[in-house]
C-alpha cells in the first residue's frame, strides 16, 4: 500500500457540541490508484484529504504512507514528506500571483538542493506537456482558469510526486474545461503511476476513479 | 528558484508597499543620521566653547590650596619640572595640553605683581582666550578633538596669523592689561625684573582673569631669576571632560603621587553636564526613532502578512516550514532595512548638508562611516518589527487556503 488509514477519526470542538469530521475510516490506495472521493457538503471529503495530506492531525487512528508514519510525525517532518512524495491541486488554484508560470511550477523545487538548471530544464518539460510552454512567462492572471489549473497541475507534478491529492480541482470549471483537466489527470495516473486522490462533487469526474469512495457523515458508505 | 529570488519579486510585485515601508524606515534613518550629523558638528563647537574657558585640571604640590594657586606665595611649595615629563610619557588619553608654571610675587616699581613663568607655546594652547591677543599661529585646541578636525568645520579662527609665541626670548615678557595699565606700559618698553632687563614682547588684552594681574616670562628664565631652578609651583591641564569622568583623575595620581591633584569644579561639571545632556538628546531620539521606525515596519510587514495569507498558507501545504516562512519575511525586512539605511543616510546627510549652514549657521560634512551604522540600525529596526508579523504568518495554517473557494 502506499498510503493507509486505520480507525482514523477526526473531531473539531464547536460552541455547539463536538463534530465529528471523519470517523473511524480504515482505507489503502495502491501506486497507481485513481481514488475518487464524494460525498455531500459536510461529509468529511476534504477533512479526509487534509488528513491525508498531514495538514492536520487526526484525533485517533493511523495513518501510513510508504514508510512515514504521518500520524506521530513532527511538523517539519510532514513538511519535508510533503514537499518530497505529495503534490497539490486546489479547486482555487492556489498560484503564487506575482509569479511568472514557470516560476509557480519551480516553487516546490526551491526547498530541494537539486541543481538550477535541470530544476528549469524539468519544469518546462512538465509545461509542454501541458500545453504552457509558451506562456511559461505569463502570470497568472493572464491566463484562463482551465489554463491556471494545469499550471497547479505542472507544479503538483515537478517533485516527482507519489501521491497527488486533489481538491474539487474542476469546481471553478465549465464543463468542457472540466473534461480537459480530467483527461490530463487521467494521463498522468497513467503514463507516471502517480496515485492521485481526488475530492468531487461532480459525478463525472468521480467516474474517472478506479476506486470510488463516498463519505456520507464522516463514514465510508461505498468503497 | 531561489529563496531571495522569490522575496525580491515580491517585493517588486507590490510596489506601493514597498515605497510605504522604504519611506518610514528612510524617514527614520534619515532623522536619525541627520540629528547626529548636526550634533556632531554642535559637539565640537560646544567643546571648543568649553575649552576656551581653560584648564580644567591642577597639579600643585602636596599640601597647597587653589587658594595659594591663585595668591601666588612668595614662600609657596613648588615641585620638579620633571613631572611634566611624566605625564607626557605616560601615553595618558585625554590629556589635550599640559602647561607648567613657577608663580612669584615680586616688587616692581614699589608695585606687588605675580611673576609667572611659563613655557609659552603649551600656555597660549591652554589659555584660547590669549590666542585672540596675537601671539600665535596657532588655531583652536578642541578640549576632545584635535584642530584638523575642526578645520573640516569651520571652527578655526583665521585671526590667529601672527608671531608664534615659541618665539618668546630669554629676556621677553608679556604684560597683563591691568598691569599694563598700572605701570604705563606698552608693547616694546623696556623693564626691570628681579634686576634683569626685560622687553615687553606684548600687552594682553584685558581677559577679566588673574591674568591681568601678571606679568608673564619664560618658565626657564622665571626660575633661574627667583633660583628656583628645575622647579615649578603648578601644572594646569586642559583634560578631556569624558576622560575626567572616566578616571583621568586617578591615573594621573598613580602617575604622580606625591602630588595634589585637583579639577576647577565649575568647568569641569560644565563641560561633563554639556556633553552628558547632548550624549541624552541623541539617545532619546535614536530611542524614539527605533520605536516608531519598529512600529511603522512591523505595521508594513503584518500588512503584507494579511494580504498574503493565502499565498503563504500555499507555500506551507506544498512543504515550506514555519522557518522557512520566517525566512522569507526576515530575508523581506532585511532587504528593507539595507535599502532604507542607505537611503537614510543619504536623506540625512543630505538635509543635514543643505538645512545646516541655513538654518543652525553649520557647515555639516557627510560622515561616511554613518553609512554602515544606519544600514546596520536599518537592519535591526527592520528585523524588530518584523518578528510578530513573521511568528504569525508561522501560525497561518495552510488547510485554511483549502477549503477556500
Amino acid at each position: 500500500m502506499l498510503i493507509e488509514t486505520k480507525g482514523l477519526s477526526k473531531f473539531y470542538q464547536h460552541k455547539d457540541g463536538l463534530i465529528e469530521a471523519v470517523k473511524e475510516i480504515d482505507l489503502g490506495f495502491k501506486q497507481g490508484d485513481f481514488v475518487t472521493i464524494t460525498g455531500p457538503s459536510g461529509s468529511g471529503k476534504t477533512t479526509l484529504l487534509l488528513l491525508l495530506a498531514g495538514l492536520i492531525r487526526p484525533t485517533s487512528g493511523t495513518i501510513q504512507f510508504q514508510n512515514y508514519k504521518l500520524h506521530s510525525a513532527s511538523d517539519n517532518q510532514l513538511a519535508g514528506i510533503r514537499s518530497k512524495h505529495i503534490g497539490f491541486i486546489m479547486q482555487n488554484f492556489s498560484l503564487i500571483p506575482y509569479l511568472t508560470v514557470l516560476n509557480n511550477v519551480l516553487i516546490p523545487l526551491s526547498l530541494n538542493q537539486n541543481g538550477e538548471s535541470s530544476n528549469y530544464d524539468y519544469a518546462i518539460n512538465l509545461l509542454e506537456k501541458v500545453g504552457l510552454k509558451d506562456r511559461m512567462n505569463h502570470l497568472p492572471k493572464e491566463l484562463s482558469a482551465g489554463q491556471q489549473q494545469r499550471v497547479a497541475i505542472a507544479r503538483a507534478l515537478v517533485n516527482k510526486p507519489n501521491l497527488i491529492l486533489a481538491d474539487e480541482p474542476t469546481g471553478n470549471l465549465d464543463p468542457a474545461l472540466a473534461i480537459e483537466i480530467l483527461e490530463v489527470l487521467k494521463q498522468i495516473n497513467i503514463e507516471n503511476q502517480i496515485t492521485i486522490a481526488m475530492v468531487t462533487h461532480s459525478p463525472t469526474a468521480s467516474e474517472y476513479g478506479n476506486i470510488r469512495v463516498h463519505i456520507n457523515n464522516g463514514c465510508i458508505q461505498e468503497f | 528558484m531561489k529563496i531571495y529570488k522569490l522575496v525580491l519579486i515580491e517585493l517588486w510585485h507590490r510596489k506601493s508597499q514597498l515605497i510605504t515601508a522604504l519611506l518610514a524606515i528612510t524617514l527614520g534613518i534619515g532623522v536619525i543620521v541627520g540629528i547626529r550629523s548636526v550634533a556632531v558638528v554642535s559637539e565640537k563647537a560646544v567643546a571648543i566653547n568649553l575649552d576656551n574657558l581653560g584648564a580644567n585640571i591642577l597639579v600643585l604640590p602636596q599640601g597647597t590650596t587653589i587658594d595659594n594657586y591663585y595668591s601666588a606665595d612668595i614662600d609657596a611649595p613648588t615641585f620638579p619640572e620633571e613631572f611634566v615629563e611624566k605625564i607626557r610619557t605616560s601615553t595618558l588619553s585625554g590629556v589635550d595640553n599640559i602647561s607648567p608654571k613657577l608663580t612669584r610675587r615680586i616688587k616692581l616699581n614699589n608695585q606687588s605683581v605675580v611673576l609667572t613663568g611659563i613655557l609659552p607655546s603649551n600656555e597660549i594652547a591652554a589659555k584660547p582666550t590669549w590666542q585672540t591677543s596675537g601671539l600665535t599661529g596657532q588655531a583652536l585646541k578642541a578640549t576632545c578633538d584635535t584642530s584638523a578636525a575642526n578645520k573640516s568645520h569651520g571652527f578655526e579662527d583665521t585671526k590667529l596669523q601672527r608671531k608664534p609665541i615659541e618665539s618668546l626670548q630669554q629676556n621677553e615678557c608679556i604684560v597683563g592689561a591691568n598691569i599694563a595699565k598700572l605701570l604705563k606700559l606698552k608693547q616694546g618698553d623696556r623693564i626691570d625684573i628681579l634686576e634683569n632687563d626685560f622687553t615687553v614682547f606684548n600687552v594682553l588684552e584685558e581677559t577679566g582673569t588673574i591674568d591681568d594681574d601678571r606679568i608673564f616670562a619664560h618658565l626657564h628664565t622665571v626660575q633661574k631669576i627667583t633660583g628656583i631652578e628645575n622647579q615649578v609651583s603648578v601644572i594646569e591641564i586642559m583634560g578631556c571632560c569624558n576622560a575626567i569622568s572616566e578616571g583621568l583623575l586617578g591615573k594621573l595620581r598613580n602617575i604622580l603621587p606625591d602630588t595634589k591633584i585637583t579639577t576647577i569644579n565649575q568647568i569641569v561639571s560644565t563641560q561633563i553636564k554639556t556633553n552628558q545632556l547632548m550624549n541624552k538628546i541623541s539617545i532619546i531620539f535614536l530611542i524614539i526613532i527605533l520605536f516608531v521606525g519598529g512600529i511603522s515596519i512591523g505595521n508594513s510587514i503584518w500588512a503584507n502578512v494579511n494580504e498574503r495569507k493565502k499565498e503563504l498558507g500555499t507555500l506551507r501545504m506544498i512543504g515550506f516550514t514555519k522557518s522557512k516562512i520566517y525566512q522569507i519575511l526576515l530575508m523581506k525586512a532585511g532587504i528593507l532595512g539595507v535599502i532604507g539605511g542607505i537611503l537614510g543616510y543619504l536623506v540625512g546627510t543630505l538635509s543635514g548638508v543643505v538645512l545646516g549652514p541655513q538654518l543652525a549657521g553649520l557647515n555639516i560634512q557627510p560622515i561616511p562611516i554613518y553609512l554602515l551604522w544606519s544600514v546596520l540600525l536599518s537592519i535591526l529596526i527592520s528585523l524588530l518589527g518584523s518578528i510578530i508579523p513573521a511568528y504569525l504568518a508561522g501560525k497561518i495554517e495552510p488547510y485554511k487556503i483549502m477549503q477556500e473557494a
